[in-house]
């Protein structure tokens, strides 16, 4: 994408930056929680677009980001023992443990299998009966019902040799830790639309209430993050502080029932830790007692194990919208999505991944040019 | 992670009392649950997570998503070999996309 001719519809982008520009009377900064979301804009140059006044700020809303060490450390343990078919979604594989990832563990014979759906681990349990074979289940209210639904598969198709390594966590605590923090410079937030697809809307008018910010749920491309923004600016602009759909092709108030019904028997409310923040109360889904032997970490026992971040890594700061991923030292030359020292460089949700991916080019011709214009 | 992609069901049937679906997505085909979404009926689009149908979405909306998604490669990523941007290549470098550092052109066309 090089020009705003090339987005699906130029016309209406044109007409939503003229009307963000038109709104636009103070400087304001936005909040996008969804890494999914951050991807679009920074392929997309929508940040580039927008006027100086919006400033979008990168959330936490990368699950593979955020996913805690000491748990991709367990996964790494319980993914090397050679009783164990260990199945992931893709995104997970190059995430770094302390020392190694699922790809190295791989790579020294352990069994690793990358799948698409759940319900693959679940059928690649039905066809090896003697094996243990475990899922890792991390992810937002998005990926949680189709995992709690795996489980519940489990249970009632009697397949005793499946289990979840269970990772999952909720957006509106994120939100409620970020405007809670000293730092914090958010002054409205671009809602994450497929979250709110299964959960719906119910939990933000309360968040929104007590920290007066609006709260716009937005898709993921390009032209629905302009119209976001759109909307947030002109609560903004106009001191309200109210939930708004601006999804409502994927997203319907009440989300998905069934969704939520599933969560409410598979899973129980915890608190949780997130890489780079912190735990956070409230903020993530353990397997409920009715399914606790499913539980891997319950299963495998997989505790006592020697965490250790690498000291260089700022991921936790650009988790919190508090740096900007060129911004830290390691960027573009000790930290490369080939040698990644933290998740925000490998996952595909990840900001300093979309930097790296989208903006790295234009970043070197900016240092080039700083560097240029010292010498004359 | 979150990235669902809108697909339209070509058929239904009863799994091992699981309401399953055969699902396209412009080309791609893949097995969907239907527990979320019992109601959809082939020939409706709805958006697929991980394999699970999440919400109807109108025929109109889903083709133009589509229609995006596979000319940013979107598709190739969701349903390609999962192997393939985890292995180094010969130089030991990822692969990086034709478009990486367009932020440029976007601040000229801003301009």
């Amino acid at each position: 994408m090089k020009y705003i001719e090339e987005f699906q519809d130029p016309a209406l982008a044109r007409k939503l930056l003229d009307d963000i520009r038109a709104t636009v009377t103070r400087p304001w900064a936005l909040m996008e929680v969804c890494g999914g979301q951050t991807h679009t804009i920074i392929r997309h140059g929508i940040d580039q677009l927008l006027p100086d006044e919006v400033e979008l700020i990168h959330g936490p809303g990368c699950p593979v980001c955020v996913t805690p060490l000491e748990v991709i450390d367990k996964a790494l343990e319980i993914a090397s023992r050679p009783e164990v078919i260990f199945c992931s979604f893709g995104d997970m594989l190059r995430v770094p443990g302390t020392g190694r990832d699922l790809f190295q563990v791989r790579g020294q014979g352990g069994d690793v299998r990358v799948v698409y759906s759940p319900l693959d681990a679940l059928r690649v349990a039905q066809e090896n009966p003697d094996r243990e074979v475990v899922f890792f289940g991390i992810g937002f209210e998005t990926t949680a019902p189709p995992n709690a639904m795996t489980v519940y598969q489990a249970r009632r198709l009697g397949i005793p040799n499946f289990s979840l390594l269970v990772s999952h966590v909720r957006v509106p605590p994120a939100i409620e830790a970020i405007m809670r923090s000293p730092s914090c410079r958010v002054q409205g937030f671009l809602a994450a639309g497929h979250v709110c697809s299964v959960m719906g809307t119910s939990e933000y008018p309360e968040l929104a209430e007590r920290f007066r910010v609006p709260i716009v749920v937005t898709g993921f491309e390009p032209l629905d993050i302009l119209e976001g923004v759109r909307r947030t600016v002109q609560q903004l602009e106009r001191g309200e502080h109210t939930v708004e759909n601006a999804y409502p092709r994927a997203v319907q108030p009440e989300g998905n029932p069934a969704a939520q019904a599933m969560l409410a028997d598979v899973f129980e409310v915890t608190d949780r830790a997130w890489r780079g923040i912190g735990v956070i109360p409230a903020s993530g889904w353990r397997l409920s007692s009715r399914y606790r032997e499913y539980d891997a970490e319950h299963r495998f026992s997989v505790t006592g194990i020697d965490t250790r971040e690498p000291a260089e890594c700022r991921s936790g700061e650009v988790l919190q919208g508090l740096l900007k991923p060129h911004e830290c030292e390691a960027f573009g030359t000790t930290c490369t999505p080939r040698t990644p020292l933290g998740a925000t460089m490998v996952s595909s949700e990840g900001a300093c991944a979309a930097y790296y991916l989208y903006r790295r080019l234009d970043l070197e011709q900016k240092t080039v040019s700083r560097e240029g214009a010292s010498v004359v | 992670m979150c990235l669902a992609v809108p697909g339209k069901v070509l058929g239904i049937e009863d799994r091992d009392g699981t309401r399953m679906a055969t699902v396209d997505f412009g080309g791609v085909v893949k097995e969907v649950c239907l527990e979320y979404l019992p109601d959809l009926q082939v020939g409706e689009y709805a958006i697929v997570h991980v394999g699970f149908a999440l919400q109807r979405l109108d025929e109109d909306s889903a083709r133009k998503t589509l229609e995006l998604f596979e000319t940013l490669g979107l598709l190739q990523e969701e349903f390609g070999d999962p192997w393939e941007p985890a292995e180094p290549d010969a130089n030991g470098r990822t692969e990086q996309p034709a478009d990486a550092g367009d932020g440029a052109a976007a601040q000229e066309a801003k301009r």
